[in-house]
C-alpha cells in the first residue's frame, strides 16, 4: 500500500478548514485512507540517521497517508484534496478537457519501429501556461517518483519523463539506437557520455542502478530526440540535462514510454489530470499526437437496484446517483427505469467493472451506515475427513504423554539429506528457486528434522523429552496438476539417557489401538527389521499395515544425534496417516 | 514429633500453672537445651489447640568466651601484674605468656607497671605500685550473675568494644493452655494406609494435617501446542456457524490458481520474485481445465462478463509457475470452481491452513503463517450480509466491537479492512480482512450471474500472540520455542480475546 506524505498545514489550506488529528483520522476512514503516521522531516531524519543530522531540518508536521494501492489518483496532495473536497461535497469534481495551442500546430511524437525490440510504447502530453511554486514543483516530481514505485512497477512497465518544452523543438521521435551511438548530456551532469559509459557510471549510483537492469542486456536503448537532435531522455534511466524542468518553466512535455501501453495512458492521465489545475485554464492540459484517444471518459449505466441489491441498502435512483458523483463518478438518474448514467473520469482508471460502481456507492452511503444483516443461506458441516483425523489423533497423543511441537514447512536441504545420511536427490524433495536464506531451500518432506531441532533448542529442560507433530510435509509427485504433493505425517521422538525403543514402540501400539488395527501380520500392523542410514544399525523397522509400509521406527544413528548437536540417545517414529482414513 | 517424654513432661509444667510457663525456664528447670524444648512446642503446635503458644523475644547480655576467661581468671592486665615479681622480670619473658601482649599495654595505660629499656640483660619490666583493682574482672562477674543493671551503659558499650561482651535475643515461647488441652498427646498419623483401611484402625488415629497453602506435584502429561489449540477453537467456530472445511493440504499451487483465477493481473507486486516463494522442481504446472483457462486470459487482457479487463498480454507461461501458495484463497478458487461445475447450491466454507511469504522477517513476520478464510456462497448476498457474518464470526471470539474501512484487494470489490476496539490500547485495530469476490473471478468460472460470494481472512498467530501474551512470533511458531511456554500457555475456559 503506497504512502503519501503531505504538509499538514498546507493539506489544511488546500481542504479549507482545519481538523484536529482526530477529525482526519474519521475523514480517511471513512474514505478508505489510513492515516499512519504524524511525523515531521526533523523526526524522520532523528530516527533515521540520529538527532546530530535533524539540526535544522524543518519540524512542519507532516501526515503519513496510506493510499489504496489501486488509486493512483490519491497519490499527491492535489489529488488527494479534489478527492476528499468532492466527498464532502465543497467541491464539484473537475471535468479535464484537451485543447489545442492557441497558435500553431499540436505536437507530435513520431515512434519508430527500432523501439519494437525493446520498449515499443510511448504517449505524451504538454502542459500549457502552468504556473509552478516551490511546493507544485516538489508535489510535481514527488507524484512522478510515487507512480515509478507503484504502477510503473519500478519503471520497468512505464517510465516517465518531464521537459521544459521552452527549450525544445517538435516533431519528438521515440526510436532506439546501440548503446554506443547515443550520446548526450544527462541530467546534472557537466558533461556527454555515451549511453555505454552511462551505464557503468550509474552502476554505483543509489537510485539509478536499480533500474538499469531494464535495458541493459538489450541490443538497443530507447532515446527521445527533438527536431534538432537534441536527447529529451533515455528511458526509463534519465532524463537529458538540456530540457530539465524549473521552477520558471511555463510550458511542460510529458512523454511515457512503456511496455505496457494501457499503463502508460493510466499514468500520463495521471501526471496532467493531477497539476493541469496550476495551468492558466485549469484542468485543460495540451496533448500531444498520439496512437491513442486520451483523457477520455466512459460512460456506464445501470440501475439503482443492482447498487442496493449488492450493497444491502434501499435508497431512491436520484439518492445513489448523488452518492456516486461525490467519488468524483458524476452520475445521474436518466429517467428510464432506475437507470443511472455514471461518468468515469480518466483519474479513475481503478473502476473497470459495474462492482467497482457499487464499492463507490457504498463508500459514499458509509460502510458503517449499512444495516448488518444475516444471510439465510443454509448450509451443513462437514469436516475434512483427514483433519478430523488428525485432531482426533493430536488429542489422544498428548494423552499418551507426548508434547506437540509445530514446525516449519520449509527447511534446508542439508535438514532433510544430509544430517539424516541420506541424499538429497533420494528425497523427492520440492526446490524453491528464489529462497532468501538457506532455511527456504526445500519443502520438509519429514517432520523429524524439525522435531530433532526443537530439541535441540531446549536441552535445558528435564528429561525424558517426549515431542510430537501431525503436519504435512510435500513430496514430488507426477500425477498432480503441480507435479507434487502433501502428505500427512505423524513423528514422535523419545530423548533420554536410554534409547528408549521400547517407549516409541509402545506409542505406536497406542496409535493403532486409536485406529482400531490389530497386531497381526497381514490383515492388522506388525513391524519388521529395516535398514535405513538414519537408525543406528539393526535398531530399525518398517511399520507394515495390512502388508503396505506406512512408516518406520527405531533408535537414531549417532550421527544423525550429532549432526542435529543432541547428546543423548533418542529414539523416533514417522508414519503416513492417510492410509488411516 | 519430638521426643514424647519432653512432650508430656512440659505439659505436665503447663497445667501447673495458670498463666503460663517461659520456654526457657522449662528447659533451665529440666535441665535440657531450650531447642529441645522449641522442638517440643512445635510439634505440640501442629496437632491442634493443645496449647497456646506466643513468641516472644528478649535481649540480654552474654560474656564472650573471652569475656568468660576473664571472669574467671582476671583481666589480662591483672594478671600481667601479678606475674611480675618484686625483682622484675624481663619483658622477653612476659611476651611469652598467652595474656602477655594485650596485658602489658593495658597494664602501661594503666600505670601499673614500668619498662626498663636500659637495664642490664635485656628490658625488664617493674610493678610501680603496692596493689591493684581488677575492675575490669568485678565488672564482667557482675553481668555473669545476672546484674547488668548495676552496670552503667557505657561501661558495657566499653566491654562489648573490648570483645568481653555480646548482646544477644533470645527468642523463648510464653507457653499456655490451648482449648483443646491434655497432658497425652496421640502419634499422629501421615496418610491413610491401605491396612488402617483394612483393618480399621484409621477410626482411632489422629492425621497430621495437610498443608494446603503448598503447590501439588505437576502431572505428567503431555500438552498440545498453543496454536494449534487456538486453531482447533476456530475450527470449532466456524462449525458451530455450518461452513465445511476446505481440502487446504496442498502447500505448492501454480499461479494460475493462486493469482490468475482471483483476478490477480500478471504485474502485480504480489508475484514478484521478493514476495512469492517460486519452485525451481517441479517448476511449471499442468493440465489446467482448458476452456476455464480461456475466459480467465480473455478477462484478463481483454475483459469481458461486463469488465474492461487489465488489457495486457496475458501469458501461460507466467499461469504456469509453481509456488508456494501465498493465501488459501487458492484453495477457495479451485473450490468455487468445482462448485461451478454442477447445479449450483448455496456453500459455506472455511480453512485454517499455512501460507507461504517471501518476505522480510521480523518480530511479527515469518516467511509462513495460518491462515484462516471464510467464504459463503449464495443468491443475492449483500455488503450488509457479509457485515452480519462478520459481527456474528467475531462475536463467538469476543469481539463484538467492530467498524469496516474500504480497502483494495484484486480479487474483491468492495473489500473492507475489519477493525475491532481494543479497549487495553483505547483504539481500533485491525482484525481481519473482507470482501465480496469480483465478477471476473466468479463469471469465468461458470457461477450464476445473481451469485455473490463473501468471504474473509485473518492469521490465527495474531490471535494467537494477543490471547497468550506474546510479542515476538518465534516464541510461538517453530524449533526454536522454548517447551516450558508449550507446557504452561494452557490456561482456557472460554474462547475470550479481551480486545
Amino acid at each position: 500500500m503506497p504512502t503519501v506524505g503531505v504538509k499538514r498545514d498546507l493539506l489544511f489550506k488546500a481542504l479549507g478548514r482545519t481538523y484536529t488529528d482526530e477529525e482526519f483520522d474519521e475523514l480517511c476512514f471513512e474514505f478508505g485512507l489510513e492515516l499512519d503516521e504524524i511525523t515531521s522531516e526533523k523526526e524522520i531524519i532523528s530516527r533515521e540517521q540520529g538527532d546530530s543530522k535533524a539540526s535544522g531540518a524543518s519540524d512542519i508536521i507532516l501526515y503519513k497517508i496510506d493510499v489504496p494501492a489501486n488509486r493512483y489518483d490519491l497519490l499527491c496532495l492535489e489529488g488527494l484534496v479534489r478527492g476528499l473536497q468532492v466527498f464532502k461535497n465543497k467541491l464539484e469534481a473537475p471535468r479535464y478537457r484537451r485543447v489545442s495551442p492557441v497558435n500553431g500546430e499540436p505536437q507530435k511524437l513520431i515512434i519508430t519501429k527500432e523501439t519494437a525490440a525493446v520498449r515499443p510504447f510511448a504517449v505524451a502530453a504538454v502542459l500549457r501556461n502552468i504556473t509552478f511554486t516551490q511546493e507544485r514543483y516538489d508535489s510535481f516530481i514527488e507524484l512522478q517518483e510515487k507512480l515509478h514505485q507503484n504502477i510503473c512497477r519500478k519503471r520497468s512497465l512505464v517510465a516517465i519523463g518531464t521537459h521544459d518544452l521552452d527549450t525544445i523543438s517538435g516533431p519528438f521521435t521515440y526510436t532506439a539506437k546501440a548503446p554506443g551511438d547515443i550520446c548526450f548530456r544527462p541530467l546534472n551532469q557537466t558533461k556527454e557520455y555515451t549511453a555505454t559509459q552511462l551505464m557503468s557510471l550509474y552502476k554505483t549510483d543509489s537510485h539509478l542502478r536499480h533500474y538499469l537492469h531494464i535495458i541493459e542486456d538489450k541490443p538497443v536503448y530507447p532515446v527521445i530526440y527533438d527536431s534538432n537532435g537534441i536527447v529529451l531522455s533515455m528511458p526509463p534511466i534519465i532524463n537529458g540535462d538540456h530540457s530539465k524542468i524549473t521552477l520558471k518553466t511555463k510550458n511542460v512535455f510529458i512523454e511515457c514510454t512503456a511496455t505496457d501501453v494501457t499503463k502508460a495512458k493510466i499514468v500520463l492521465d495521471m501526471m496532467v489530470t493531477m497539476f493541469s489545475e496550476y495551468c492558466s485554464q485549469p484542468f485543460t492540459p495540451f496533448k500531444v499526437l498520439l496512437v491513442f484517444q486520451e483523457l477520455a471518459y466512459r460512460t456506464e449505466r445501470l440501475s439503482s437496484e443492482f447498487i442496493n441489491c449488492k450493497v444491502g441498502i434501499n435508497e431512491s435512483t436520484e439518492k445513489i446517483a448523488q452518492l456516486l458523483t461525490r467519488m468524483c463518478l458524476r452520475s445521474r438518474a436518466t429517467g428510464v427505469g432506475d437507470e443511472i448514467e455514471v461518468e468515469i473520469p480518466p483519474t479513475r482508471s481503478d473502476v473497470i467493472h459495474a462492482c467497482d460502481i457499487m464499492e463507490d456507492a457504498a463508500v459514499a452511503y458509509g460502510f458503517n451506515n449499512i444495516t448488518r444483516t444475516t444471510p439465510r443461506t443454509y448450509t451443513v458441516a462437514h469436516q475434512f475427513p483427514l483433519n478430523k483425523l488428525t485432531e482426533l489423533l493430536r488429542q489422544d497423543l498428548a494423552a499418551a504423554g507426548f508434547t506437540e511441537a509445530l514446525n516449519f514447512a520449509l527447511c534446508s536441504q542439508e535438514d532433510i539429506a544430509d544430517k539424516l545420511g541420506k541424499k538429497i536427490s533420494e528425497t523427492k524433495a520440492a526446490h524453491i528457486s528464489n529462497p532468501k536464506t538457506a532455511e527456504f531451500q526445500v519443502a520438509r518432506t519429514t517432520l523429524l528434522p524439525g522435531l530433532l531441532k526443537t530439541i535441540a533448542a531446549n536441552r535445558k529442560m528435564p528429561l525424558p523429552l517426549k515431542l510430537f507433530e501431525i503436519s504435512d510435509v510435500v513430496l514430488q509427485d507426477e500425477t498432480k496438476d503441480v507435479g507434487a504433493r502433501n502428505s500427512r505425517r505423524f513423528c514422535a521422538v523419545y530423548y533420554n539417557k536410554s534409547p528408549g525403543f521400547e517407549v516409541i514402540h509402545g506409542l505406536l501400539d497406542r496409535t493403532m489401538q486409536l485406529l482400531d488395527v490389530k497386531s497381526a501380520r497381514g490383515e492388522g500392523y506388525h513391524i519388521q527389521a529395516a535398514d535405513d542410514p538414519t537408525f543406528f544399525p539393526g535398531r530399525c523397522a518398517e511399520i507394515f499395515v495390512q502388508g503396505k509400509s506406512v512408516g518406520r521406527l527405531g533408535v537414531l544413528h549417532p550421527d544423525v544425534i550429532n549432526r542435529f548437536e543432541l547428546t543423548m540417545p533418542c529414539s523416533a517414529l514417522e508414519m503416513d496417516v492417510e492410509p488411516f482414513l | 514429633m519430638a521426643d514424647t517424654g519432653v512432650v508430656e513432661a512440659l505439659l505436665r509444667r503447663v497445667e501447673k500453672v495458670d498463666d503460663g510457663v517461659d520456654s526457657l525456664e522449662v528447659a533451665t528447670s529440666l535441665e535440657l537445651d531450650h531447642q529441645v524444648i522449641v522442638g517440643a512446642v512445635k510439634s505440640l503446635q501442629a496437632v491442634g489447640d493443645v496449647i497456646s503458644a506466643e513468641l516472644r523475644s528478649s535481649k540480654h547480655w552474654e560474656l564472650t568466651d573471652e569475656g568468660r576467661e576473664i571472669a574467671e581468671h582476671g583481666s589480662h592486665e591483672a594478671r600481667v601484674f601479678g606475674s611480675i615479681p618484686v625483682e622484675g622480670l624481663p619483658q622477653s619473658e612476659l611476651m611469652k605468656l598467652s595474656f602477655g601482649k594485650i596485658g602489658f599495654s593495658k597494664a602501661m595505660s594503666n600505670k601499673w607497671i614500668r619498662l626498663d629499656k636500659a637495664h642490664e640483660g635485656g628490658p625488664r619490666i617493674f610493678r610501680t605500685v603496692e596493689s591493684i583493682e581488677d575492675q575490669v574482672r568485678e565488672k564482667l562477674l557482675l553481668l555473669q550473675k545476672g546484674n547488668a543493671s548495676q552496670l552503667e551503659e557505657k561501661e558495657k558499650n566499653e566491654l562489648k568494644k573490648r570483645k568481653l561482651l555480646s548482646e544477644v535475643t533470645v527468642k523463648t515461647y510464653w507457653i499456655m493452655k490451648g482449648n483443646s488441652f491434655s497432658t497425652t498427646v496421640t502419634k499422629q498419623e501421615t496418610e491413610l494406609t491401605a491396612e488402617m483401611i483394612t483393618n480399621g484402625s484409621w477410626k482411632e488415629k489422629k492425621f497430621k494435617p495437610y498443608n494446603f497453602e503448598a503447590m501439588g506435584v505437576a502431572p505428567d502429561c503431555g500438552h498440545l501446542h498453543p496454536l494449534m489449540k487456538v486453531r482447533t477453537q476456530f475450527r470449532q467456530i466456524f462449525l458451530e456457524m455450518g461452513f465445511t472445511e476446505m481440502p487446504t493440504n496442498n502447500f505448492i499451487e501454480s499461479s494460475f490458481w493462486n493469482f490468475d483465477s482471483l483476478f490477480q493481473p500478471q504485474q502485480h507486486p504480489a508475484r514478484d520474485q521478493h514476495d512469492t516463494f517460486f519452485l525451481s522442481d517441479p517448476a511449471l504446472a499442468h493440465d489446467f481445465p482448458q476452456d476455464y483457462l480461456e475466459r480467465v486470459k480473455k478477462v484478463h487482457s481483454e475483459g469481458g462478463f461486463g469488465s474492461q479487463g487489465y488489457k495486457y498480454d496475458w501469458k501461460i507461461e507466467e499461469a504456469k509457475k509453481n509456488i508456494l501458495r501465498t493465501h488459501t484463497t487458492a484453495v477457495s478458487a479451485r473450490m468455487l470452481y468445482k462448485l461451478a461445475q454442477q447445479k449450483f447450491t448455496p456453500v459455506k466454507y472455511f480453512s485454517i491452513d499455512r501460507v507461504f511469504r517471501n518476505e522480510t522477517l521480523d518480530a511479527t513476520h515469518l516467511a509462513e503463517f495460518h491462515q484462516i478464510e471464510g467464504v459463503v456462497a449464495d443468491y443475492g448476498l449483500t455488503l450488509g450480509d457479509l457485515m452480519g457474518v462478520l459481527h456474528q464470526f467475531f462475536t463467538k471470539l469476543g469481539i463484538t466491537k467492530l467498524r469496516f474501512k474500504p480497502a483494495y484487494n484484486p480479487y474483491t470489490e468492495p473489500s473492507m479492512e475489519v477493525f475491532s476496539y481494543h479497549e487495553g490500547l483505547k483504539k481500533w485495530v485491525e482484525v481481519g480482512n473482507s470482501g465480496i469476490f469480483r465478477p471476473e473471478m466468479l463469471l469465468p468460472m461458470g457461477l450464476p450471474e445473481d451469485v455473490s460470494v463473501i468471504a474473509w481472512g485473518l492469521s490465527l498467530e495474531r490471535p494467537t500472540m494477543i490471547k497468550y501474551g506474546i510479542n515476538n512470533i518465534r516464541e510461538l511458531v517453530g524449533h526454536k520455542v522454548n517447551l516450558q511456554m508449550v507446557y504452561d500457555k494452557c490456561g482456557w475456559t472460554d474462547f475470550t480475546f479481551r480486545m
